[in-house]
């Protein structure tokens, strides 16, 4: 009797404590789920610090350059007015630098002491006369770099307390250079050069300036060539072709083009642009044009999904008007689907500015002391132009290298908060 | 109106792609070939356009096999005018660039390399033969009398006097001049010492000379010789291989193995006390001399004294110069645009 009215009890009773057990087990599988979840993140969050974290620690010394400033004396007659750029500059210069150090006569010490200072004093000593010939037989201020060692010296990279042996300057330079810091004669002002100078086997001279150039030829060409093509292929695949097996062969084709590496493109266009069109090696056109192979597929499947995005609505108001097919996608489909691809072009190109791969196989990672003039002259891009750097033995160009990621870096996120900005603003919701 | 500024892009695109298609007049100088003379073509380089003013010619570094495929791809504007060469150049390159018409180059010697093994400040100072050298690095190696696969994992195993420390050495990949050239001076050097290996017929000797052993104590480190600088630092156990150069630069990082007693130096890389240092060359396409502007300028300035002299400002980027004899018959050659004879091999 009592089994039969305790029977269910207890077994509602057990359900009730399975239950309970169960639901435990499932709050606790949910709580585990997000805490995977969030050390994911924090994971993701942690290493991305670390790389921002090294790169930005390497590239502080790359922030300021030391400059010496000196009075040189251009005597008159020791420059040719009618020639200027022939004048023996770099005599003048040593002789105000051995005005400061008249006891340095050895050879051997002569060229220590020169080691210190950068090899372009010279030229924008050159360049100051070239500019202002009156100069001539007057004394000119110039401020010019500091070479390598010297540059790592003031920054405190060359560790002054190590052994001699143990560090590229000698005692005796340690000395000079102390004699020009208490004369004044040693400043640290920003690091504009890095942005402003071409490239330079000397790192106090080396800039940026082909490099961006050269990028902003690549992209411009890349933009022009792969923005109306991919507009044009992706406006008649989704409002003009019929759909049967052609089309879904295409369209499976372009989702694969955008999963290609890139240095198939790069090898593609070595074999094509440069090869069988012989067009000019190391020239941002070639590098364009491989770019925007690559971005291609990136801007007609934006382009595609923008289309898409545009109720049919519009379409079919426009066409019951009268419309003619051309007319409705021209006048009414594309302008409002203009946002959409436009953020989609944006981030194409933002890739393209990164790739690096494709570039060096068309030669755009050489050694250039001039920044090109147009599309057609041989150039470096930012990416390759960190490249180069990246393998160079001079100590100067670790933090360059460094400080010229950032740039990059800069750049990518300017153009991604562009997309995001526009995706924002004119983004229409239907 | 969107159509028409869309139309519009498309024609200054097309007309781009066009313009560029027609071959175009180069007025800069090429220079292609192996990255170990990049540093001093570099220099030469910027050299001569800021003396001169003329554009500034396009250094590219693709490695002395690269550079010599480029160069000997034909003459005319499309094709670079000089490459460098961390070694001679090869038979097989001489024909492949005399069949594409480019008979005439004169084959500059600028000087020599040093190759250095280098250990962190914080690590071991060795003192090795290049037999010894052999023994630690071969993929196969001689023991009493018999060609086994290489038992060596420390240095002690190989000589009791080195320290009892694991074999490791990051080196250059095989596509590096700078692991042909260390192939060639101490790996084939030190495989003489071993009179089974010597005795071996010719392919087989050739194989156990250069292969370098793939079991875990050399580490192919990659093309890039500062990544290897970084590893050093943090490893002090580890050795690397590169050029001097960057044992010059980081000498405060690191410290230059002795080789037979003598450590690496620019006086003893230069007096040859110092066994490893290579030949540095360049090639000029003579048919371009006095078509592309500036060419003859350029070789000139390359082989100044104020360059390749002692002194030089090649000399402060590591170049190991040149004997003063020797130099002026270098010169001569250069500037008078003498043909080289067909290599012999």
């Amino acid at each position: 009797m009592s089994d039969t009215t305790h029977g269910p009890d207890r077994k509602e009773r057990n359900a009730w404590f399975e239950a309970d057990a169960r639901l435990k087990r499932r709050h606790l599988a949910d709580k585990r789920l997000r805490a995977y979840g969030i050390a994911a993140i924090v994971f993701a969050l942690g290493m991305l610090a670390t790389l921002v974290g090294t790169i930005l620690i390497t590239a502080a010394p790359a922030v300021t350059q030391t400059m010496v400033t000196f009075e040189v004396e251009v005597p008159e007659g020791s420059v040719d007015p009618a020639n200027p750029s022939g004048g023996s500059y770099q005599t003048m210069l040593n002789a105000s630098i051995a005005r400061i150090f008249p006891d340095v006569d050895t050879p051997r010490e002569l060229r220590e002491l020169r080691q210190l200072f950068s090899n372009g004093g010279q030229y924008q000593l050159r360049d100051k006369i070239l500019a202002d010939p009156s100069l001539i037989g007057k004394t000119v201020s110039i401020s010019f770099p500091m070479s390598d060692i010297g540059d790592q010296l003031h920054k405190g990279v060359i560790d002054r307390n190590l052994p001699p042996d143990f560090r590229r300057v000698n005692d005796t330079q340690i000395a000079w250079y102390d004699v020009l810091v208490e004369r004044g004669q040693i400043s640290s002002p920003l690091n504009w050069g890095l942005l402003f100078n071409a490239d330079s086997r000397f790192p106090e001279l080396a800039g940026l300036r082909g490099a961006l150039v050269g990028s902003f030829f690549a992209l411009l060409v890349c933009f022009l060539v792969s923005f109306p093509v991919g507009i044009a292929a992706a406006v008649y695949l989704e409002e003009f072709a019929p759909k049967n097996r052609l089309t879904d062969l295409i369209e499976v084709n372009i989702n694969n083009l955008a999963a290609v590496p890139s240095i198939v493109f790069g090898l593609l266009g070595l074999a094509v642009f440069l090869n069988f069109f012989g067009m000019p090696r190391s020239a941002p056109i070639v590098g364009g044009l491989v770019l925007s192979l690559m971005t291609l597929p990136t801007i007609i499947i934006a382009t595609r999904a923008a289309l898409k995005a545009v109720p049919p609505s519009i379409r079919e108001a426009a066409i019951g008007v009268g419309a003619s097919k051309m007319q409705t996608v021209g006048h009414h489909v594309l302008p409002l689907a203009m946002p959409g691809i436009l953020t989609g072009t944006i981030i194409g190109l933002a890739q393209a500015l990164g790739e690096t791969a494709p570039l060096l196989l068309i030669g755009m990672n050489a050694f250039i002391t001039a920044a090109p003039d147009s599309m057609f002259n041989p150039s470096t891009a930012l990416p390759t132009q960190i490249y180069i750097w990246a393998d160079s033995p001079e100590r100067g160009f670790t933090s360059r290298t460094s400080a010229a990621i950032i740039v990059l870096l800069g750049f990518l996120v300017c153009m991604n908060a562009i997309a995001i900005y526009m995706r924002k603003r004119f983004e229409r919701r239907w | 109106m969107k159509l028409k500024s869309l139309t519009m892009a498309a024609t200054v695109a097309v007309a781009a792609l066009s313009v560029a298609g027609v071959a175009h007049a180069r007025d800069q100088i090429q220079v292609v070939g192996s990255s170990t003379v990049f540093p001093f073509s570099q220099a030469a380089a910027e050299q001569f356009a800021n003396e001169t003013g003329s554009p500034a010619p396009v250094v590219e570094s693709t490695g002395t096999g690269g550079g010599m495929k480029i160069f000997c791809g034909g003459v005319g504007t499309g094709h670079p005018d000089v490459t460098g060469a961390s070694r001679a150049m090869k038979l097989s390159e001489y024909e492949l660039c005399t069949s594409n018409g480019v008979t005439d180059i004169t084959e500059v010697l600028l000087g020599f390399d040093g190759l250095s093994m280098a250990v962190s400040r914080k690590g071991k100072q060795l003192d090795v033969s290049k037999a010894q050298l052999f023994q630690a690095l071969a993929a196969k190696v001689e023991v009493d009398g018999k060609i086994v696969d290489n038992p060596f994992k420390k240095w002690s195993d190989i000589d009791p006097s080195l320290p009892n420390a694991e074999i490791s050495v990051m080196g250059p990949p095989p596509t590096s001049g700078t692991r042909d050239a260390w192939v060639e001076l101490v790996m084939e050097e030190g495989c003489k010492t071993f009179p089974a290996i010597e005795a071996l017929d010719k392919d087989a000797h050739k194989e156990t000379c250069q292969r370098m052993r793939t079991d875990g104590p050399f580490i192919e480190a990659g093309e890039n010789d500062n990544l290897i600088v970084q590893r050093l630092e943090s490893d002090p156990n580890a050795y690397g291989i590169f050029g001097y150069s960057f044992l010059y630069e980081n000498q405060d990082k690191l410290q230059g193995i002795k080789v037979a007693g003598v450590e690496p130096k620019e006086e003893t890389i230069a007096d040859g006390s110092y066994g490893i240092s290579r030949p540095i060359y360049f090639y000029v396409k003579n048919a371009h001399r006095g078509v592309i502007p500036g060419l003859n300028e350029f070789v000139t300035e390359y082989t100044s004294d104020e360059a390749m002299g002692p002194g030089g400002y090649l000399e402060e980027r590591g170049l190991i110069v040149l004997a003063e004899d020797r130099r002026a018959a270098v010169q001569k050659a250069a500037k008078d645009a003498v043909n080289m004879p067909a290599p012999k091999k």
